[in-house]
């Protein structure tokens, strides 16, 4: 089938979606007469012309989806009484940032980064299905490791797990501090000293 | 000094010395540790005057810290200077434990922005998942009825026990049981009807009750899909909105 004639169909499908919808979703639908890459052509065609429009094609969880702009989300509510529910409390976002970025990761190694007990919130965020078991570790005691869900990337709004920034991107972040005084034992020791004074 | 007293906001141990690093303008690399460990206790015990409980983990961080300070108050012993290399320095642990924390914490930060902004868009997955508009049922039939009353006999608990009891259940005690358990609600659960039941002259009972209901026009039941959930509904028109049974008191 020639694109022309798919891209229309393609847009009506993704109109009446009420989840994002993969590329080998669509594909099923034309019975193996478009293939992957002529659909993500189209997707992509697709998403160009939402950009001039009021609603935007967005790529969510490896899928796309009609969505609506944030800014207009006042405009919505005025007309459409609608909640997503409240937001995620602190522990369950440090938590959650962990666990996308290390795993699979027991709980153990994510109380050692977060340095405090876990196990209150790795338990709601198992119920709220934003993580998963992804197993056990092959350590003694067999401990149970946790990874983030499809779930997790359709609450965030985020296309992959690739589209969150590397912890690297971080740290540059926290070390623009001047690194040449890292750790001169002796120079800092002298500071300490003057400052164990000065404190008393 | 004045202290602002934000304390659900503190995550730990690692997210208050973060928080006294940055009020203080701390450089992560050459933490005061005496200046720190004494602001650490001050906020401590702020938290128990004000009768809160300090989670076990605080307590630890404070003789972590104590017990750096010690080690960088005591003069240097000629065997362990000869030993001390370059980066064998007391607080080396607690900083790459503070500096890992806070890149996921910086990383939780941009989750949540992207929460915020995410819960602004909307998609045509309606969010507010109410099934009450009728049009969107569909209609039970006979059969369906039937193959789910056939799974609820299934899982009846303690069904290999033999009674020979005469006291009968009446279909009409039944109709009230069925007729009073939707008094309360809009409708209720199919299965919910039986889930208390454990003999099987009850729920045939019942089941017959629920039948009569239907051919009484009493009640309809609908399920959202097909093999979905089947709901039971009085079909006394509009009690929600008009005054219960105005019709049958005029």
């Amino acid at each position: 089938m020639d694109l022309n004639t798919a891209r229309p169909i393609i847009e009506n499908i993704l109109f009446i979606a009420d989840s994002p919808i993969t590329l080998e979703k669509i594909g099923e639908v034309f019975n193996g007469e478009m293939n992957k890459g002529e659909i993500k052509k189209i997707m992509d065609e697709l998403k160009t012309d939402y950009n001039a429009r009021g609603i935007q094609l967005m790529e969510i969880a490896e899928g796309y989806q009609l969505c609506t702009r944030e800014e207009y989300a006042e405009w919505i509510k005025k007309f459409y009484k609608i909640d997503k529910g409240s937001k995620l409390s602190q522990a369950s976002l440090e938590t959650l940032s962990i666990i996308a970025y290390k795993q699979p990761i027991t709980r153990i190694e994510l109380e050692e980064i977060r340095g405090v007990d876990s196990g209150g919130v790795v338990r709601t965020l198992l119920e709220k299905n934003l993580i998963k078991n992804m197993g056990r570790k092959k350590v003694p005691g067999r401990p149970m490791m946790y990874g983030t869900t499809r779930k997790f990337l359709e609450y965030f709004g985020l296309k992959s797990l690739s589209d969150l920034p590397t912890l690297e991107e971080f740290k540059d972040d926290i070390q623009r501090g001047d690194m040449s005084q890292r750790f001169i034992p002796s120079l800092m020791r002298q500071k300490i000293l003057v400052m164990a004074v000065v404190s008393r | 000094m004045t202290y602002q007293i934000k304390l659900p906001i503190f995550e730990g141990p690692l997210d208050l010395l973060l928080h006294l690093i940055k009020e203080h303008e701390i450089n992560i690399y050459e933490i005061p540790i005496a200046f720190i460990t004494k602001q650490y206790l001050e906020y401590i015990e702020l938290l128990k005057n004000l009768n809160l409980e300090v989670a076990g983990e605080f307590l630890v961080m404070a003789s972590t810290l104590i017990h750096i300070k010690s080690r960088t108050l005591l003069p240097k012993s000629e065997v362990s200077a000869d030993m001390e290399e370059e980066g064998d320095d007391p607080r080396e642990e607690l900083v790459r434990k503070l500096l890992e924390y806070k890149k996921y914490k910086e990383a939780a930060g941009l989750l949540r922005d992207k929460e915020i902004a995410y819960k602004n868009v909307f998609t045509r997955k309606a969010e507010s998942e109410i099934p009450d508009e009728d049009e969107l049922l569909i209609e039970v039939s006979i059969f369906d009825l039937l193959s789910a009353f056939k799974n609820v006999v299934k899982n009846i608990k303690g069904s290999d026990t033999y009674e020979i009891s005469v006291d009968e259940v009446s279909v009409t005690e039944r109709i009230n049981y069925i007729m009073e358990a939707l008094g309360n609600s809009s409708y209720i659960l199919f299965e919910s009807l039986f889930s208390d039941m454990t003999r099987k002259m009850e729920l045939v009972a019942t089941f017959l009750a629920l039948l009569e209901l239907i051919r009484l026009k009493l009640v309809k039941i609908q399920q959202t899909k097909r093999f979905g959930t089947i709901r039971i509904f009085k079909t006394v028109e509009e009690t929600k909105n008009g005054p219960e049974y105005s019709t049958a008191n005029n």
